[in-house]
């Protein structure tokens, strides 16, 4: 597949990806790391918890998410990153050893006014769990290079 | 963490402060962000960014710890007081958040929290809500990243 850039990317185009588990011990070695609270590490505090048992973090959700979607398309396209995330919800709680599926939907697309080499793809982000519920959405915008400048 | 009734609006923390390397910068990317610029000198110096910089996600990942290692530490203080603790919730999501500037090698980031809001929870009688403005700064005083978070914290048991 050809290297993507912002061209490709037009209103509705879906990409998906996975599914991809989430093991438990990698799962908690982030929790240990960057989000050490109960809910997140130990099964019988996460019981009492308002998650009723053991959840992965949210910003674990975001990073493996991040990872899905380099390995479904970022990976293969001219990304220059992102400015930021509009939104992000987290909607159901993520267990250990559940399977993640992606579906990322382009919204919209936009030229940058102050750089003529890229422009904004504005995505819809979707994670599933193995039962098919919705576990998060993530709305943001991500820069890609344009293919009509980079060959100019 | 204190209960939901006694946070006030306009209340502000210092979080800590965490330093970015190029081995901490390259082995969060590897798992969770493999694009060049986050992974390789050469190609980091050829993009846009100029250097090797830090994943978004990796700033942001390392608020989260300084926000619960800030909250032990008050914990521990609450208990040392005798004062009771509050249990922090899960939070429902964020929004806004914005990578103002890229985290480069060596640069410090200094994180803090703003409390911008605050409302009962309607579906959980025992819960309020918070929203929190984080940010964090760079050595030079730079805003590195910002976001706009929720989050459930314990209200007072109501005495019958």
């Amino acid at each position: 597949m050809p290297q993507l850039h912002w061209e490709d990317f037009t209103p509705g185009r879906i990409f998906e990806h996975g599914p991809r588990r989430l093991p438990r011990d990698e799962m908690i070695a982030f929790a240990a790391e960057f989000d050490p609270q109960p809910m997140h590490l130990d099964e019988a505090a996460a019981q009492q918890s308002m998650l009723g048992g053991l959840a992965a973090s949210g910003w674990y959700a975001c990073c493996i998410l991040m990872r899905m979607i380099v390995d479904a398309f970022v990976g293969n396209s001219a990304s220059m990153g992102a400015p930021g995330v509009d939104e992000v919800r987290w909607l159901l709680p993520i267990r250990p050893d559940d399977e993640l599926t992606l579906r990322a939907t382009v919204l919209e697309t936009r030229a940058s006014k102050s750089r003529i080499d890229m422009g904004f793809v504005r995505f819809e982000f979707e994670l599933f769990n193995a039962s098919g519920e919705r576990v998060m959405i993530l709305i943001t915008s991500l820069m890609l290079a344009r293919r009509e400048r980079a060959a100019s | 963490m204190k209960f939901w009734e006694d946070i006030v609006v306009g209340e502000r923390a210092e979080l800590g402060r965490y330093t970015f390397t190029t081995d901490n910068i390259k082995a969060f990317a590897r798992r969770f962000d493999p694009q060049s610029f986050h992974l390789d000198e050469a190609a980091a110096a050829r993009s846009h960014f100029g250097a090797l910089c830090a994943s978004g996600w990796h700033t942001a990942s390392v608020w989260m710890r300084m926000m619960v290692e800030h909250e032990n530490r008050e914990n521990d203080a609450r208990r040392s007081r005798g004062d009771p603790v509050a249990t922090f919730g899960p939070s429902p999501g964020f929004r806004e958040l914005k990578w103002l500037k890229p985290v480069y090698v060596g640069d410090t980031v200094t994180y803090s929290t703003e409390v911008i809001d605050k409302r009962a929870s309607n579906s959980r009688p025992d819960w309020g809500l918070m929203s929190i403005r984080n940010s964090g700064v760079n050595q030079k005083g730079e805003p590195v990243i910002s976001f706009v978070s929720a989050a459930f914290v314990e209200r007072r048991k109501k005495v019958a």
